[in-house]
């Protein structure tokens, strides 16, 4: 698959315009200078994530079916029509609704029929991909490469994949130990530090439950500073969201002196493309990037 | 309108010149059918068939009141039914026992037709309606079909007494013992340097802690010596030909490049090498040794030859060497220029007991294998427990320190949809067998964490209950991960296994020094490669595909050829034992009656329509078809036709033809299925 040729339809869930705003802000500009079509897709709604799911499965799923039903309706011609959804939640969300609608007859016939009564219909021509996939996998890490203006030499960052990119229903990378932004991380002149908790839970939706919620983030972000990162980098706005928000908690209530940036990983690939940090998102940090003098 | 339709089409007389009288019979089988078709239903649409004298149902035809019913109904004077369709399972099943029934009725046992309606229907076809409608074609067409056929006979020929038996493991060793011991000739071929296969690399077997060398090298050395057992290590089979009775193998013998006949074994040649030190990862110890380029693979290897490495010996990589190998060697043993050797055999029946492959944990990289220096699998545990192994049965670490504490993980690669689905059924228990002997030369705390222990065997659960009451900790739940981060001190410096421990309902970490991974057994990557060369099938997971899962679980669907051990699916050592009796029972079985019966399904020459056109001779695949100058015709020789259909299929004038597979009876068949329809 040539990467250049393709389009892909851009699907931006609620956070991109909330909390993961630095996200998009990053994602769209990037995708840009390396000449990626990313046309958004329009009318779309929730996809359906996380709290949703457990509440009412089957509406869940036609919310996000709703999504891949509008893909394959704006893009008619088009064999297959790639979805990217830079949101964990929103990706494995719609992923999750399609896999259970291609193989599951029976929930495939209800949510078919919800969708009809929208005058929609859901083939199975929309694929649901993630950046990082579409990266490596279509464009490729040699082309990115040579995009490359500014390598970041010298920086570390601990890539952290949190749960939802890689488990359970996506096969892209390792579910247990991906690589993907590790790759991208080493081609902008990136140390991908080696630590073992990149898709350890960043304590997802249970910031009320303050103290084991605090205590998954500090065994985050204690390996990634003890593993000598000078960031994090992160693919999801809840992992991005929930690792940087409760430093300062985490420090008073583990006794903890240290302090690490958390960033998305297409804040990092910005920088090495030659964007300017204030439009990549990077004042929205609570934690500033210092990159070393050398880059 | 299709009784009037088959009524104008079907000929009054068949070709012996006989009126047909079919008789059809109908299985439930149980439920199995009657749930999903309307058998009663069937029945009435059997009935009003032209020619159909008898339709009838029952619970279960296969058993002796339903095959009294078939033959009460040929040998009644007024029905004198001629012809039988069975409609009920797939003819693999009950094909044989139907023509053996016909046949003591007094038949000619090809005037029976099956109609598959379990495989192809009711098992397949959740709608009854649906389901009953397709059982009435494929009934149609095989009524059609045996109007047409004809009688034939068997033919016999003889089995040869010789047998082959691919794969030395304890289950290949057994086999071939068994059989030699009832005086028939054995070949035994094996993959690796020597026979032995797991076992040879074990200390204790469980349940019962014997020594595994005591029990098994006995057996290989009787392999060895046995005057009926030829055996061809280092060796794979190349090319199989043949049938049941008469297969022509074809072995390939790789090249030790030393003498095997006058190899003495003496080890001389080993210290003589060039590398004074072992350099090389040892495949016998699993990589927890090293070996020269030329070794011997173990002391009781059998046979006890040398063979040189051809990827690490100076001389073969480099030619340049001063060959201080053959310089020693008092025998003059050392070849370099030997080069590898096809046998060819012939045996009447096979064996296949080509074992399994221990699954490679680098793809559960949750548990750190390959990252972490002290994370082993269970086999290269055995080698440390083993006395004769590389640490002489210390279980030490790689640094030479003794681990205080160690978690052996069950079930990787083992009931995990992300590798491999199934249970490996030995790994519980060989589990129980390496926290008792670790624990015996650690004197450590031992953690192991299960999933569910499985210890269905006779005494398992006593030896169990005995490792429980040897202080060796359980923990219920699948381990997450093994990673080597502290979380504080008591960390520091450990491998830390977390699991949700399920009977506690939280989440454990417990550091240990060293971590056993209890890896499943999967089948060898080649299986299907094997299978297709013996003409037989893999399931999907890869392993050989028996006859029938309960009542023929060491037969193939090839005749003559049969599987023991875990090639067959996952085994420990007791039940491997067993199907390799049972095998090799099953080939003395074939041997002592003398003959098979082949199918008379072989293809002939329509000589008045035959051109010439020698299409079909050089497709033949078994060189059966010549052509008679005299004729000009094409001629098949039916003891080599194997029945296959090619020259069937690629007769421009359709002048092949081919025994029980007429075009005519192909096209009744057709046409009955397509005017139900």
């Amino acid at each position: 698959m040539e990467g250049t040729d393709m389009k892909y339809i851009y699907y931006p869930g609620c956070s991109a315009s909330g909390t993961g705003r630095g996200y998009e802000e990053s994602t769209l500009p990037v995708f840009e200078e390396l000449g990626i079509e990313m046309v958004t897709l329009e009318d779309w709604n929730c996809c359906g994530a996380t709290a949703y799911m457990s509440v009412d499965e089957a509406k869940a799923f036609a919310l996000s079916a709703r999504n891949l039903a509008l893909a394959e309706d704006q893009f008619p011609d088009m064999d297959e029509v790639h979805i990217v959804a830079p949101c964990a939640a929103c990706y494995l969300g719609l992923l999750k609704a399609k896999k259970y609608i291609d193989t599951d007859p029976k929930i495939g016939g209800t949510i078919r029929k919800a969708l009809q009564s929208a005058e929609l219909d859901y083939t199975g021509r929309a694929k649901v991909r993630h950046p990082l996939d579409v990266l490596v996998n279509d464009y490729g890490l040699d082309k990115l490469k040579e995009k490359v203006k500014r390598p970041l030499t010298g920086l570390k960052v601990a890539a952290y994949y949190g749960c939802q990119i890689v488990r359970p229903y996506s096969d892209f990378d390792e579910g247990h130990d991906p690589q993907t932004m590790d790759q991208v991380l080493e081609v902008l002149g990136v140390e991908a530090i080696e630590w073992p908790h990149k898709t350890r839970c960043c304590g997802g939706a249970q910031t009320w439950s303050s103290d084991p919620f605090l205590e998954l983030v500090w065994i985050i972000l204690k390996d990634a500073i003890g593993s000598g990162g000078d960031a994090v980098a992160t693919a999801c706005p809840m992992c991005q969201f929930n690792l940087e928000c409760f430093q300062n908690k985490i420090r008073a209530k583990f006794d903890y002196q240290k302090k690490i940036p958390v960033v998305y990983f297409t804040q990092l690939m910005g920088l090495a493309l030659g964007i300017d940090a204030n439009k990549l998102g990077m004042n929205r940090l609570f934690e500033r990037l210092e990159l070393p003098a050398s880059v | 309108m299709y009784e009037k339709e088959i009524g104008m089409t079907t000929p009054e007389l068949k070709p012996n010149g006989e009126k047909s009288r079919i008789g059809v019979y109908i299985c439930h089988c149980g439920t199995n059918i009657a749930k999903t078709v309307d058998v009663e239903a069937l029945r009435e649409f059997a009935e009003k068939l032209p020619d159909v004298v008898a339709a009838r149902t029952y619970k279960f035809v296969c058993s002796d009141p339903g095959q009294k019913m078939i033959r009460d109904d040929i040998q009644d004077p007024d029905l004198k039914v001629n012809r039988v369709v069975f409609v009920g399972c797939t003819p693999r099943l009950h094909e044989m026992t139907f023509r053996k029934v016909i046949s003591e009725a007094g038949l000619n046992e090809y005037y029976l037709q099956v109609a598959n309606i379990r495989e192809h229907v009711s098992w397949v076809t959740p709608d009854k309606e649906e389901g009953t409608e397709k059982a009435k074609a494929l009934l149609a067409g095989a009524v059609r079909r045996v109007h047409e056929h004809e009688a034939l006979e068997q033919r016999r020929v003889p089995v040869n007494p010789d047998v082959l038996i691919v794969g030395g493991g304890i289950a290949g060793i057994t086999a071939a013992l068994t059989i030699a011991d009832a005086g028939k000739k054995v070949y035994l071929v094996e993959r690796e340097p020597s026979i032995g296969g797991y076992m040879a690399k074990f200390d204790k077997t469980f349940p019962t802690l014997d020594c595994s060398a005591c029990i098994l090298t006995p057996k290989m050395s009787s392999v060895k010596s046995h005057p009926n057992i030829t055996l061809w290590a280092y060796s794979e089979v190349a090319e199989v030909d043949g049938y049941v009775g008469n297969f022509k193998i074809k072995i390939r013998r790789k090249p030790r490049y030393v003498d095997e006949d006058t190899c003495a074994g003496c080890y001389d040649c080993v210290e003589a090498c060039v590398f004074k030190k072992p350099k090389f990862p040892d495949e016998f110890e699993v990589g927890m040794g090293l070996r020269k380029p030329i070794y011997i693979p173990f002391p009781q290897a059998t046979p006890l030859k040398a063979v040189i490495d051809p990827n690490t010996c100076l001389q073969l990589t480099t030619g340049k060497c001063k060959q201080s190998c053959a310089e020693v060697c008092s025998k003059n043993s050392i070849n370099f220029d030997q080069v590898e050797e096809i046998k060819e055999i012939e045996v009447g029946t096979v064996i296949l007991a080509t074992g399994f492959k221990a699954f490679d944990p680098v793809r559960s990289p949750e548990y750190g294998y390959g990252k972490y220096d002290n994370v082993y699998t269970s086999v290269e545990v055995e080698r440390l427990c083993n006395a004769a192994g590389p640490t002489g049965g210390n279980v030490v670490l790689r640094d030479g320190t003794t681990p205080k504490s160690i978690a052996i993980v069950h079930c990787v690669g083992s009931r995990d949809k992300k590798t491999n689905a199934w249970c490996s059924r030995a790994c519980c228990m060989y589990s129980l067998k390496l926290a008792h002997l670790v624990k015996e030369r650690t004197d450590g705390e031992v953690f192991n964490f299960y999933i569910d222990m499985r210890t269905p065997g006779k005494s398992y659960e006593e030896f169990y209950d005995k490792i429980l009451d040897e202080g060796v900790h359980f923990i219920r739940g699948r381990a997450a991960e093994v990673r080597n981060w502290a979380l504080d001190e008591a960390e520091e410096g450990k491998l830390v296994v977390r699991a949700e421990d399920s009977m506690m309902g939280v989440v454990r970490r417990i550091p240990v020094d060293m971590v056993i991974l209890s890896v499943g057994l999967e089948p060898h990557e080649d299986a299907n490669e094997v299978a297709r060369m013996f003409n037989m099938s893999c399931g999907t997971e890869g392993w050989f595909t028996e006859r029938h899962p309960k009542l023929a679980p060491v037969h193939t669907f090839t005749d003559g050829v049969f599987i023991a051990g875990a090639c067959q699916g996952p085994k420990d050592i007791p039940d491997s034992v067993s199907q390799a009796g049972a095998a090799a029972s099953e080939v003395l079985a074939l041997i002592d009656k003398g003959y098979i019966e082949l199918e008379p399904n072989t293809a002939f020459i329509d000589e008045d329509k035959c051109s010439g056109c020698h299409t079909c001779i050089a497709l033949c695949p078994y060189t059966a078809i010549s052509f008679n100058e005299e004729k000009g015709k094409a001629e098949i020789n039916e003891a080599l036709c194997k029945g296959c259909g090619t020259c069937v299929a690629a007769c421009p004038a359709g002048a092949a033809q081919q025994h029980h597979f007429t075009d005519d009876q192909i096209y009744e068949e057709i046409e009955g299925v397509l005017e139900y329809v």
